[in-house]
Protein backbone atom coordinates (compact mmCIF):
# COMPACT_ATOMS: atom_id res chain seq x y z
CA UNK A 1 0.00 0.00 0.00
CA UNK A 2 1.10 3.27 -0.71
CA UNK A 3 2.05 6.03 1.71
CA UNK A 4 -0.51 8.70 2.05
CA UNK A 5 1.02 11.79 4.24
CA UNK A 6 -1.41 12.37 7.11
CA UNK A 7 -2.82 16.13 6.16
CA UNK A 8 -4.30 18.32 9.04
CA UNK A 9 -7.52 20.44 8.09
CA UNK A 10 -8.91 23.44 10.76
CA UNK A 11 -12.24 25.24 11.32
CA UNK A 12 -10.74 28.22 11.29
CA UNK A 13 -9.11 30.85 9.28
CA UNK A 14 -7.01 33.90 9.81
CA UNK A 15 -8.26 37.51 8.47
CA UNK A 16 -6.98 39.02 5.55
CA UNK A 17 -5.82 42.38 6.53
CA UNK A 18 -4.54 44.98 3.85
CA UNK A 19 -2.65 47.63 4.45
CA UNK A 20 -2.17 50.95 1.94
CA UNK A 21 -3.57 51.60 -0.79
CA UNK A 22 -3.62 51.08 -4.53
CA UNK A 23 -1.19 48.97 -6.52
CA UNK A 24 1.29 49.73 -3.46
CA UNK A 25 -1.19 48.16 -1.12
CA UNK A 26 0.06 45.07 0.92
CA UNK A 27 -2.61 42.33 2.03
CA UNK A 28 -1.25 39.32 4.57
CA UNK A 29 -2.94 36.71 6.41
CA UNK A 30 -6.23 34.84 4.94
CA UNK A 31 -4.41 31.39 5.44
CA UNK A 32 -6.36 28.35 6.52
CA UNK A 33 -3.15 25.91 7.67
CA UNK A 34 -0.11 26.30 9.72
CA UNK A 35 2.58 28.66 7.95
CA UNK A 36 3.74 27.83 4.87
CA UNK A 37 1.81 24.22 4.75
CA UNK A 38 0.09 24.70 1.46
CA UNK A 39 0.19 21.46 0.85
CA UNK A 40 -2.84 20.96 3.81
CA UNK A 41 -5.47 24.23 2.38
CA UNK A 42 -4.99 27.76 1.54
CA UNK A 43 -2.07 30.15 1.63
CA UNK A 44 -3.21 32.88 -0.61
CA UNK A 45 -0.96 35.29 0.81
CA UNK A 46 3.08 35.76 1.43
CA UNK A 47 4.42 37.20 4.17
CA UNK A 48 5.32 40.73 4.59
CA UNK A 49 8.72 42.88 5.57
CA UNK A 50 8.43 46.74 6.28
CA UNK A 51 11.71 48.24 6.86
CA UNK A 52 12.37 50.18 9.88
CA UNK A 53 12.98 53.87 9.61
CA UNK A 54 13.30 56.01 12.71
CA UNK A 55 12.90 59.42 12.94
CA UNK A 56 16.03 60.44 14.62
CA UNK A 57 19.50 59.13 13.30
CA UNK A 58 20.24 55.45 14.49
CA UNK A 59 22.91 56.19 17.13
CA UNK A 60 22.24 53.37 19.36
CA UNK A 61 22.32 50.90 16.24
CA UNK A 62 25.77 49.08 15.56
CA UNK A 63 27.93 49.59 12.70
CA UNK A 64 26.85 46.84 10.63
CA UNK A 65 23.43 48.36 10.13
CA UNK A 66 23.83 51.52 10.91
CA UNK A 67 26.35 51.96 8.32
CA UNK A 68 24.07 50.76 5.66
CA UNK A 69 21.76 54.48 6.16
CA UNK A 70 24.65 56.58 7.14
CA UNK A 71 23.94 59.16 4.12
CA UNK A 72 20.20 59.04 4.84
CA UNK A 73 19.84 58.90 8.13
CA UNK A 74 19.86 62.62 9.02
CA UNK A 75 16.41 62.66 8.62
CA UNK A 76 13.03 60.54 8.01
CA UNK A 77 12.04 61.47 4.53
CA UNK A 78 15.41 60.61 2.68
CA UNK A 79 15.80 57.54 4.79
CA UNK A 80 12.29 56.33 4.38
CA UNK A 81 12.82 57.50 0.16
CA UNK A 82 15.84 55.55 0.23
CA UNK A 83 14.29 52.19 1.86
CA UNK A 84 11.64 52.71 -0.94
CA UNK A 85 13.31 53.87 -4.35
CA UNK A 86 17.08 52.39 -3.56
CA UNK A 87 16.04 48.73 -1.54
CA UNK A 88 12.90 47.84 -2.82
CA UNK A 89 10.63 48.50 0.67
CA UNK A 90 7.28 47.41 0.04
CA UNK A 91 6.46 48.88 3.36
CA UNK A 92 7.94 51.18 5.51
CA UNK A 93 8.01 51.31 9.57
CA UNK A 94 8.43 54.45 10.78
CA UNK A 95 9.21 54.44 14.31
CA UNK A 96 8.96 57.41 16.26
CA UNK A 97 11.79 57.31 19.02
CA UNK A 98 12.37 60.79 19.35
CA UNK A 99 9.29 61.54 21.10
CA UNK A 100 10.13 59.02 23.94
CA UNK A 101 10.58 60.97 27.07
CA UNK A 102 14.46 59.76 27.54
CA UNK A 103 15.02 60.39 23.86
CA UNK A 104 14.37 63.80 23.01
CA UNK A 105 10.82 64.05 24.17
CA UNK A 106 9.76 64.90 21.08
CA UNK A 107 5.73 66.78 20.93
CA UNK A 108 2.53 65.07 19.66
CA UNK A 109 2.89 67.72 17.14
CA UNK A 110 6.32 67.57 16.01
CA UNK A 111 5.74 63.59 15.28
CA UNK A 112 2.44 64.14 13.43
CA UNK A 113 4.70 66.82 11.53
CA UNK A 114 7.23 64.08 10.80
CA UNK A 115 4.55 61.39 9.89
CA UNK A 116 2.91 64.21 7.41
CA UNK A 117 6.54 64.48 5.52
CA UNK A 118 7.36 61.19 5.26
CA UNK A 119 4.00 60.22 4.28
CA UNK A 120 4.15 62.81 1.44
CA UNK A 121 7.51 61.33 0.46
CA UNK A 122 6.59 57.57 0.02
CA UNK A 123 4.05 56.19 -1.95
CA UNK A 124 4.38 52.24 -0.27
CA UNK A 125 2.29 51.43 2.92
CA UNK A 126 3.31 53.01 6.44
CA UNK A 127 3.32 51.32 9.60
CA UNK A 128 3.90 54.46 12.33
CA UNK A 129 5.20 53.19 15.71
CA UNK A 130 5.33 55.10 19.07
CA UNK A 131 8.02 55.13 21.13
CA UNK A 132 6.83 51.80 23.11
CA UNK A 133 6.61 54.39 26.44
CA UNK A 134 2.66 53.97 27.24
CA UNK A 135 2.09 57.01 28.41
CA UNK A 136 3.81 59.49 26.02
CA UNK A 137 2.25 57.01 22.77
CA UNK A 138 -1.30 57.54 24.23
CA UNK A 139 -0.45 61.02 23.37
CA UNK A 140 2.00 61.20 20.16
CA UNK A 141 -0.28 58.36 18.52
CA UNK A 142 -3.77 60.14 18.74
CA UNK A 143 -2.10 63.29 16.94
CA UNK A 144 -0.68 61.18 14.31
CA UNK A 145 -3.56 59.20 13.65
CA UNK A 146 -5.34 62.48 12.34
CA UNK A 147 -2.58 63.59 10.04
CA UNK A 148 -2.69 59.30 8.84
CA UNK A 149 -6.71 59.74 8.42
CA UNK A 150 -7.75 57.77 5.23
CA UNK A 151 -4.10 56.61 3.91
CA UNK A 152 -5.45 52.67 5.49
CA UNK A 153 -1.84 53.14 7.27
CA UNK A 154 -0.86 50.51 10.57
CA UNK A 155 -0.89 52.05 13.69
CA UNK A 156 0.61 51.09 17.22
CA UNK A 157 1.33 49.95 19.54
CA UNK A 158 -1.66 49.55 21.46
CA UNK A 159 -1.19 48.01 24.69
CA UNK A 160 -3.03 46.84 27.64
CA UNK A 161 -2.32 50.18 29.92
CA UNK A 162 -2.98 52.62 26.96
CA UNK A 163 -5.52 50.79 25.01
CA UNK A 164 -8.30 52.99 25.00
CA UNK A 165 -7.25 56.39 23.50
CA UNK A 166 -5.44 54.30 20.66
CA UNK A 167 -8.25 52.26 19.79
CA UNK A 168 -10.53 55.74 19.31
CA UNK A 169 -8.18 57.18 17.47
CA UNK A 170 -7.48 54.30 15.20
CA UNK A 171 -11.23 53.95 14.52
CA UNK A 172 -12.43 58.02 13.84
CA UNK A 173 -9.52 57.94 11.23
CA UNK A 174 -10.42 54.25 9.60
CA UNK A 175 -7.00 52.92 10.50
CA UNK A 176 -5.72 49.28 10.89
CA UNK A 177 -4.16 48.42 14.28
CA UNK A 178 -1.49 46.87 16.30
CA UNK A 179 -2.52 45.14 20.02
CA UNK A 180 0.70 44.09 21.83
CA UNK A 181 0.61 42.17 24.85
CA UNK A 182 4.04 41.10 26.89
CA UNK A 183 4.55 37.60 25.48
CA UNK A 184 1.67 36.34 27.48
CA UNK A 185 -1.18 34.14 25.27
CA UNK A 186 -4.16 34.36 27.19
CA UNK A 187 -2.94 38.46 27.67
CA UNK A 188 -2.67 38.83 24.06
CA UNK A 189 -6.80 37.44 24.02
CA UNK A 190 -8.05 39.34 26.66
CA UNK A 191 -6.16 42.29 25.02
CA UNK A 192 -7.78 41.76 21.69
CA UNK A 193 -11.03 41.02 23.77
CA UNK A 194 -11.33 44.09 25.07
CA UNK A 195 -10.46 46.40 22.10
CA UNK A 196 -13.58 44.33 20.30
CA UNK A 197 -15.55 45.55 23.07
CA UNK A 198 -14.83 49.02 22.34
CA UNK A 199 -16.43 48.71 18.90
CA UNK A 200 -13.11 48.21 16.90
CA UNK A 201 -13.51 46.09 14.03
CA UNK A 202 -11.64 42.92 14.72
CA UNK A 203 -10.79 42.21 11.12
CA UNK A 204 -8.98 45.23 11.43
CA UNK A 205 -6.72 44.45 14.52
CA UNK A 206 -2.46 42.87 14.17
CA UNK A 207 -1.65 40.85 17.39
CA UNK A 208 2.31 41.73 18.40
CA UNK A 209 2.56 38.89 21.58
CA UNK A 210 5.79 40.57 21.42
CA UNK A 211 9.53 39.48 20.02
CA UNK A 212 12.43 38.76 21.00
CA UNK A 213 15.94 37.56 19.63
CA UNK A 214 17.47 34.23 18.81
CA UNK A 215 18.62 33.12 22.22
CA UNK A 216 17.48 36.00 24.27
CA UNK A 217 13.45 34.66 24.81
CA UNK A 218 13.38 33.26 21.05
CA UNK A 219 11.60 30.05 21.95
CA UNK A 220 8.78 32.23 23.86
CA UNK A 221 7.40 34.62 21.43
CA UNK A 222 7.88 31.10 18.93
CA UNK A 223 5.51 29.20 21.09
CA UNK A 224 3.24 32.09 22.00
CA UNK A 225 3.28 32.79 18.15
CA UNK A 226 2.30 28.91 17.38
CA UNK A 227 -0.19 28.56 19.99
CA UNK A 228 -2.37 31.67 19.03
CA UNK A 229 -2.20 30.50 15.12
CA UNK A 230 -3.46 27.01 16.55
CA UNK A 231 -6.21 28.72 18.47
CA UNK A 232 -7.32 30.40 15.51
CA UNK A 233 -7.12 27.28 13.08
CA UNK A 234 -8.47 24.48 15.15
CA UNK A 235 -10.10 26.21 18.10
CA UNK A 236 -11.74 28.67 15.26
CA UNK A 237 -11.22 31.53 18.27
CA UNK A 238 -12.32 34.72 16.30
CA UNK A 239 -10.35 37.03 18.83
CA UNK A 240 -6.47 35.25 17.74
CA UNK A 241 -7.27 35.07 13.76
CA UNK A 242 -5.70 38.73 13.45
CA UNK A 243 -2.69 38.62 11.48
CA UNK A 244 0.73 38.40 13.54
CA UNK A 245 3.46 40.99 13.56
CA UNK A 246 7.18 40.53 14.80
CA UNK A 247 8.74 43.62 15.69
CA UNK A 248 12.30 41.48 14.78
CA UNK A 249 15.59 44.00 14.52
CA UNK A 250 14.57 45.95 17.42
CA UNK A 251 15.25 43.59 19.55
CA UNK A 252 18.14 41.71 17.41
CA UNK A 253 20.26 44.74 17.22
CA UNK A 254 21.07 44.97 20.62
CA UNK A 255 21.71 41.85 21.54
CA UNK A 256 25.67 41.07 22.13
CA UNK A 257 26.37 38.59 19.12
CA UNK A 258 25.38 41.32 16.72
CA UNK A 259 27.25 44.11 18.45
CA UNK A 260 30.66 41.82 20.40
CA UNK A 261 33.94 42.88 18.06
CA UNK A 262 35.68 40.02 16.63
CA UNK A 263 39.14 41.40 18.31
CA UNK A 264 37.12 40.31 21.62
CA UNK A 265 35.22 37.12 20.35
CA UNK A 266 37.56 36.12 17.56
CA UNK A 267 35.93 32.39 17.84
CA UNK A 268 32.51 34.11 16.97
CA UNK A 269 33.75 34.97 13.59
CA UNK A 270 32.86 37.70 11.50
CA UNK A 271 30.84 40.45 13.38
CA UNK A 272 28.99 41.92 10.25
CA UNK A 273 28.07 38.38 8.62
CA UNK A 274 27.05 37.25 12.65
CA UNK A 275 24.87 40.42 13.34
CA UNK A 276 23.04 40.20 9.79
CA UNK A 277 22.46 36.25 10.26
CA UNK A 278 21.44 37.09 13.84
CA UNK A 279 18.15 38.67 12.15
CA UNK A 280 17.81 36.93 8.79
CA UNK A 281 17.10 33.68 11.32
CA UNK A 282 15.57 35.20 14.35
CA UNK A 283 13.04 36.74 11.49
CA UNK A 284 12.84 33.69 9.48
CA UNK A 285 11.89 31.66 12.99
CA UNK A 286 8.75 33.98 13.56
CA UNK A 287 7.88 33.55 10.08
CA UNK A 288 7.62 29.54 10.63
CA UNK A 289 5.76 30.24 13.94
CA UNK A 290 2.86 31.93 12.07
CA UNK A 291 4.31 35.65 12.08
CA UNK A 292 2.65 37.54 8.74
CA UNK A 293 4.20 41.03 8.77
CA UNK A 294 8.01 41.27 10.11
CA UNK A 295 9.81 44.95 10.88
CA UNK A 296 13.49 44.65 10.26
CA UNK A 297 16.37 46.96 9.80
CA UNK A 298 19.10 45.62 7.43
CA UNK A 299 18.56 45.08 4.01
CA UNK A 300 20.95 41.85 3.77
CA UNK A 301 18.70 40.33 6.02
CA UNK A 302 15.36 41.28 4.80
CA UNK A 303 16.71 39.63 1.08
CA UNK A 304 17.84 36.44 2.90
CA UNK A 305 14.32 36.31 4.43
CA UNK A 306 13.02 37.14 1.22
CA UNK A 307 14.54 34.30 -0.26
CA UNK A 308 13.63 32.23 2.02
CA UNK A 309 9.62 32.90 1.29
CA UNK A 310 10.50 32.19 -2.15
CA UNK A 311 11.67 29.02 -1.60
CA UNK A 312 8.91 27.88 0.28
CA UNK A 313 6.98 28.55 -2.81
CA UNK A 314 4.06 29.90 -0.88
CA UNK A 315 1.88 30.87 -3.64
CA UNK B 1 -20.09 22.92 23.26
CA UNK B 2 -22.86 23.46 20.73
CA UNK B 3 -25.99 24.78 22.61
CA UNK B 4 -29.26 24.12 20.82
CA UNK B 5 -31.54 26.51 22.15
CA UNK B 6 -35.25 24.88 23.77
CA UNK B 7 -37.09 27.27 24.19
CA UNK B 8 -38.76 26.75 20.35
CA UNK B 9 -41.11 24.36 21.72
CA UNK B 10 -44.89 23.60 21.26
CA UNK B 11 -45.06 22.96 25.03
CA UNK B 12 -44.50 26.65 26.04
CA UNK B 13 -47.77 28.30 25.93
CA UNK B 14 -46.78 31.46 24.49
CA UNK B 15 -44.90 29.70 21.65
CA UNK B 16 -47.82 27.53 20.99
CA UNK B 17 -50.35 30.00 20.77
CA UNK B 18 -48.02 32.14 18.06
CA UNK B 19 -47.41 28.96 16.07
CA UNK B 20 -51.27 28.93 16.00
CA UNK B 21 -51.74 32.46 14.92
CA UNK B 22 -48.56 32.69 12.92
CA UNK B 23 -47.24 35.40 14.71
CA UNK B 24 -43.43 36.09 14.04
CA UNK B 25 -42.62 38.39 16.79
CA UNK B 26 -42.72 35.79 19.62
CA UNK B 27 -40.89 33.08 17.96
CA UNK B 28 -38.06 35.56 16.61
CA UNK B 29 -38.08 37.75 19.70
CA UNK B 30 -37.06 34.19 21.57
CA UNK B 31 -35.06 32.64 18.61
CA UNK B 32 -32.55 36.18 18.67
CA UNK B 33 -32.36 35.81 22.68
CA UNK B 34 -31.23 32.28 22.45
CA UNK B 35 -28.82 33.09 19.79
CA UNK B 36 -27.63 36.15 21.98
CA UNK B 37 -27.15 33.88 24.80
CA UNK B 38 -24.91 31.57 22.61
CA UNK B 39 -26.98 28.78 21.52
CA UNK B 40 -25.46 28.22 17.60
CA UNK B 41 -28.41 25.98 16.71
CA UNK B 42 -31.59 26.43 17.41
CA UNK B 43 -34.73 23.97 18.24
CA UNK B 44 -37.92 24.01 16.25
CA UNK B 45 -40.09 21.74 18.79
CA UNK B 46 -43.84 21.71 16.92
CA UNK B 47 -44.74 18.21 18.12
CA UNK B 48 -46.46 15.76 16.51
CA UNK B 49 -48.44 18.31 14.32
CA UNK B 50 -50.20 16.02 12.54
CA UNK B 51 -52.71 18.81 11.01
CA UNK B 52 -50.48 21.20 9.14
CA UNK B 53 -47.25 20.19 10.25
CA UNK B 54 -45.42 21.14 6.87
CA UNK B 55 -46.89 24.67 6.80
CA UNK B 56 -46.13 24.73 10.33
CA UNK B 57 -42.53 23.40 10.20
CA UNK B 58 -41.91 25.17 6.72
CA UNK B 59 -42.87 28.56 8.61
CA UNK B 60 -40.61 28.31 11.88
CA UNK B 61 -37.25 27.51 9.70
CA UNK B 62 -38.01 30.53 7.39
CA UNK B 63 -39.29 32.74 10.59
CA UNK B 64 -36.31 31.58 12.40
CA UNK B 65 -33.64 32.24 9.92
CA UNK B 66 -34.59 35.70 9.08
CA UNK B 67 -33.02 36.99 12.32
CA UNK B 68 -30.54 34.56 13.30
CA UNK B 69 -27.83 33.14 11.50
CA UNK B 70 -28.05 29.74 12.52
CA UNK B 71 -29.04 26.35 11.65
CA UNK B 72 -32.31 24.72 13.15
CA UNK B 73 -32.98 21.36 14.62
CA UNK B 74 -36.06 20.29 13.24
CA UNK B 75 -38.27 18.85 15.84
CA UNK B 76 -41.27 16.65 15.12
CA UNK B 77 -42.38 12.60 14.95
CA UNK B 78 -44.04 14.27 10.94
CA UNK B 79 -41.99 13.42 8.27
CA UNK B 80 -43.17 15.18 6.14
CA UNK B 81 -43.12 18.12 8.52
CA UNK B 82 -39.38 17.75 8.67
CA UNK B 83 -38.98 17.36 4.88
CA UNK B 84 -40.65 20.29 4.49
CA UNK B 85 -38.21 22.26 6.91
CA UNK B 86 -35.57 20.56 4.93
CA UNK B 87 -36.56 21.95 2.14
CA UNK B 88 -36.61 25.93 3.03
CA UNK B 89 -33.35 25.40 5.61
CA UNK B 90 -30.63 28.09 4.42
CA UNK B 91 -27.83 25.85 4.86
CA UNK B 92 -25.21 28.84 4.78
CA UNK B 93 -24.78 29.37 8.48
CA UNK B 94 -24.28 25.49 8.81
CA UNK B 95 -26.84 22.42 8.51
CA UNK B 96 -29.85 20.94 9.94
CA UNK B 97 -30.56 18.66 12.54
CA UNK B 98 -33.33 16.49 12.26
CA UNK B 99 -34.72 15.40 15.74
CA UNK B 100 -34.41 12.47 15.41
CA UNK B 101 -34.48 8.61 14.25
CA UNK B 102 -34.49 5.73 16.65
CA UNK B 103 -34.36 2.36 16.62
CA UNK B 104 -38.48 1.97 16.17
CA UNK B 105 -39.17 1.38 12.59
CA UNK B 106 -41.23 3.89 12.02
CA UNK B 107 -38.43 6.51 12.54
CA UNK B 108 -36.39 4.83 10.01
CA UNK B 109 -37.32 7.16 6.95
CA UNK B 110 -36.08 9.95 8.65
CA UNK B 111 -32.44 8.87 7.75
CA UNK B 112 -33.75 8.56 4.51
CA UNK B 113 -34.37 12.14 4.53
CA UNK B 114 -31.21 13.27 6.48
CA UNK B 115 -29.15 11.07 3.61
CA UNK B 116 -31.82 13.01 1.01
CA UNK B 117 -30.93 16.48 1.88
CA UNK B 118 -27.51 16.34 3.13
CA UNK B 119 -29.28 16.76 6.54
CA UNK B 120 -27.59 15.63 10.16
CA UNK B 121 -29.99 13.43 12.28
CA UNK B 122 -30.14 12.98 16.07
CA UNK B 123 -30.17 8.96 16.65
CA UNK B 124 -32.18 8.37 19.73
CA UNK B 125 -31.11 5.12 21.50
CA UNK B 126 -34.34 3.94 22.34
CA UNK B 127 -36.20 1.10 20.48
CA UNK B 128 -39.87 0.28 19.97
CA UNK B 129 -40.10 -1.88 23.01
CA UNK B 130 -39.69 0.37 26.04
CA UNK B 131 -36.48 1.99 27.65
CA UNK B 132 -33.18 1.50 27.22
CA UNK B 133 -32.04 -0.75 30.71
CA UNK B 134 -28.49 0.97 31.08
CA UNK B 135 -25.71 2.45 29.04
CA UNK B 136 -24.91 -1.19 27.63
CA UNK B 137 -28.08 -1.76 26.04
CA UNK B 138 -28.09 2.15 24.77
CA UNK B 139 -24.69 1.62 23.28
CA UNK B 140 -26.19 -1.85 21.40
CA UNK B 141 -29.09 0.23 20.11
CA UNK B 142 -26.55 3.09 19.19
CA UNK B 143 -24.81 0.50 17.34
CA UNK B 144 -27.86 -0.53 15.26
CA UNK B 145 -28.74 2.58 14.48
CA UNK B 146 -24.91 3.13 12.97
CA UNK B 147 -25.29 0.19 10.78
CA UNK B 148 -28.59 1.54 9.34
CA UNK B 149 -27.62 5.02 8.72
CA UNK B 150 -24.36 3.16 6.88
CA UNK B 151 -27.32 1.50 4.78
CA UNK B 152 -29.45 4.75 3.84
CA UNK B 153 -25.94 6.37 3.13
CA UNK B 154 -25.78 8.60 6.09
CA UNK B 155 -22.44 9.08 7.49
CA UNK B 156 -21.31 8.44 10.83
CA UNK B 157 -20.13 12.11 11.05
CA UNK B 158 -23.38 13.60 10.53
CA UNK B 159 -25.13 11.03 13.44
CA UNK B 160 -25.64 12.28 17.01
CA UNK B 161 -26.08 9.68 19.47
CA UNK B 162 -28.65 10.93 22.09
CA UNK B 163 -28.94 8.02 25.03
CA UNK B 164 -32.03 9.65 26.34
CA UNK B 165 -31.56 12.18 29.41
CA UNK B 166 -34.72 10.50 32.20
CA UNK B 167 -35.83 12.72 35.32
CA UNK B 168 -33.97 12.66 38.44
CA UNK B 169 -37.16 12.16 40.57
CA UNK B 170 -38.02 9.28 39.25
CA UNK B 171 -35.51 7.33 37.36
CA UNK B 172 -32.51 8.42 39.76
CA UNK B 173 -29.87 5.44 37.77
CA UNK B 174 -30.40 6.77 34.70
CA UNK B 175 -28.30 10.11 35.46
CA UNK B 176 -25.24 7.84 35.81
CA UNK B 177 -26.06 5.53 33.10
CA UNK B 178 -26.03 8.69 30.56
CA UNK B 179 -22.92 9.97 31.63
CA UNK B 180 -21.50 6.49 30.78
CA UNK B 181 -23.33 6.17 27.42
CA UNK B 182 -21.52 9.18 26.66
CA UNK B 183 -18.33 8.33 26.77
CA UNK B 184 -18.74 4.86 25.88
CA UNK B 185 -20.80 6.46 22.05
CA UNK B 186 -17.43 8.07 21.31
CA UNK B 187 -16.07 4.77 21.57
CA UNK B 188 -17.82 3.30 18.73
CA UNK B 189 -16.17 4.98 15.92
CA UNK B 190 -13.14 6.33 14.85
CA UNK B 191 -13.19 9.69 14.99
CA UNK B 192 -15.72 9.31 18.21
CA UNK B 193 -19.43 10.05 17.70
CA UNK B 194 -21.24 12.98 18.09
CA UNK B 195 -23.49 13.36 21.57
CA UNK B 196 -26.28 15.05 22.07
CA UNK B 197 -28.88 14.73 25.12
CA UNK B 198 -32.21 16.79 25.72
CA UNK B 199 -30.68 18.25 28.79
CA UNK B 200 -33.51 19.38 30.91
CA UNK B 201 -35.19 16.36 30.83
CA UNK B 202 -32.88 15.71 33.84
CA UNK B 203 -35.00 17.71 36.08
CA UNK B 204 -38.32 17.54 34.89
CA UNK B 205 -40.92 17.10 37.74
CA UNK B 206 -38.57 18.82 40.32
CA UNK B 207 -39.30 21.59 41.96
CA UNK B 208 -39.03 25.04 39.80
CA UNK B 209 -36.16 26.34 42.38
CA UNK B 210 -34.07 23.09 41.98
CA UNK B 211 -34.61 22.84 38.13
CA UNK B 212 -31.49 24.85 37.09
CA UNK B 213 -29.12 23.69 39.68
CA UNK B 214 -30.01 20.16 38.43
CA UNK B 215 -29.52 21.28 34.71
CA UNK B 216 -26.22 23.11 35.52
CA UNK B 217 -24.63 20.55 37.20
CA UNK B 218 -25.53 17.84 34.87
CA UNK B 219 -24.13 20.01 31.97
CA UNK B 220 -20.61 20.08 33.78
CA UNK B 221 -20.73 16.50 34.29
CA UNK B 222 -21.85 15.46 30.84
CA UNK B 223 -19.26 18.07 28.92
CA UNK B 224 -16.59 16.58 30.89
CA UNK B 225 -17.53 13.15 29.32
CA UNK B 226 -17.07 14.59 26.11
CA UNK B 227 -20.55 15.76 25.25
CA UNK B 228 -20.28 17.24 22.07
CA UNK B 229 -24.13 19.40 21.99
CA UNK B 230 -27.47 19.89 24.08
CA UNK B 231 -30.76 20.61 23.29
CA UNK B 232 -30.94 23.47 26.51
CA UNK B 233 -32.20 26.90 27.88
CA UNK B 234 -28.80 28.83 26.88
CA UNK B 235 -29.64 31.56 29.64
CA UNK B 236 -29.35 28.74 32.00
CA UNK B 237 -25.94 26.61 31.02
CA UNK B 238 -24.15 29.56 28.75
CA UNK B 239 -22.14 30.09 31.98
CA UNK B 240 -21.30 26.14 32.33
CA UNK B 241 -20.79 25.62 28.96
CA UNK B 242 -18.25 28.27 28.72
CA UNK B 243 -16.26 27.66 31.66
CA UNK B 244 -16.15 23.73 31.24
CA UNK B 245 -14.67 24.29 27.59
CA UNK B 246 -12.24 26.80 29.11
CA UNK B 247 -11.37 23.68 31.82
CA UNK B 248 -11.00 21.13 29.48
CA UNK B 249 -8.68 23.42 26.94
CA UNK B 250 -11.77 23.68 24.16
CA UNK B 251 -11.40 27.66 24.43
CA UNK B 252 -8.24 29.63 25.29
CA UNK B 253 -8.64 31.45 28.67
CA UNK B 254 -8.70 35.13 28.49
CA UNK B 255 -9.89 37.49 31.80
CA UNK B 256 -13.18 38.06 29.75
CA UNK B 257 -13.93 34.37 28.36
CA UNK B 258 -17.31 34.57 30.16
CA UNK B 259 -18.48 37.81 27.57
CA UNK B 260 -17.13 35.95 24.21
Amino acid sequence: MPFTPPKESYNGKTFELTIGQGDKAVTVGGENVLAFHAFEGSVPREPAVAFEVQDMPPDDWPETVAEVFKNVSSGPVTWAKYCQDSLGAGIIALRLVSTHPDRGDASADQAAETVRKVLAAINVPLIVLGSNHAEKDAAVLVKVAEVLKGTNSLLGKAQESNYKTIVAAAMANDLKLIAMSELDINLSKQLNILIGQMGFDKEKLVTDPMSSALSYGLEYTYSVMERIKLAALAQNDATLQAPMLADVGMFVWKVKETQAAEADLPAWGSLRERGIEWEAVTATSFLIAGADILIMRHPEAIGAVKKFIADMEVK
Amino acid sequence: MLIIGEKLSIIAKRVREAMLKKDKGPIQEIAKRQWDEGSRMIDANIGPAEDGGEELMEWMVTTIQEVVSAPVCLDTTNYKAIEAGLKVHNNEWGRPLINSTSNDPERFPMLELAAKYNSQIIGLTVGKGGLPADAEERCAIAAEIMARAMEYGVPLEDIYLDPLVLQIATSQDHAMHVIRAIKMFQELNDPPMKTVVGLSNISNGCPKHVRPILNKYYAALLMYNGLTAAIADSHEIGEVSKTIDVITGKTLYAHSYLEM
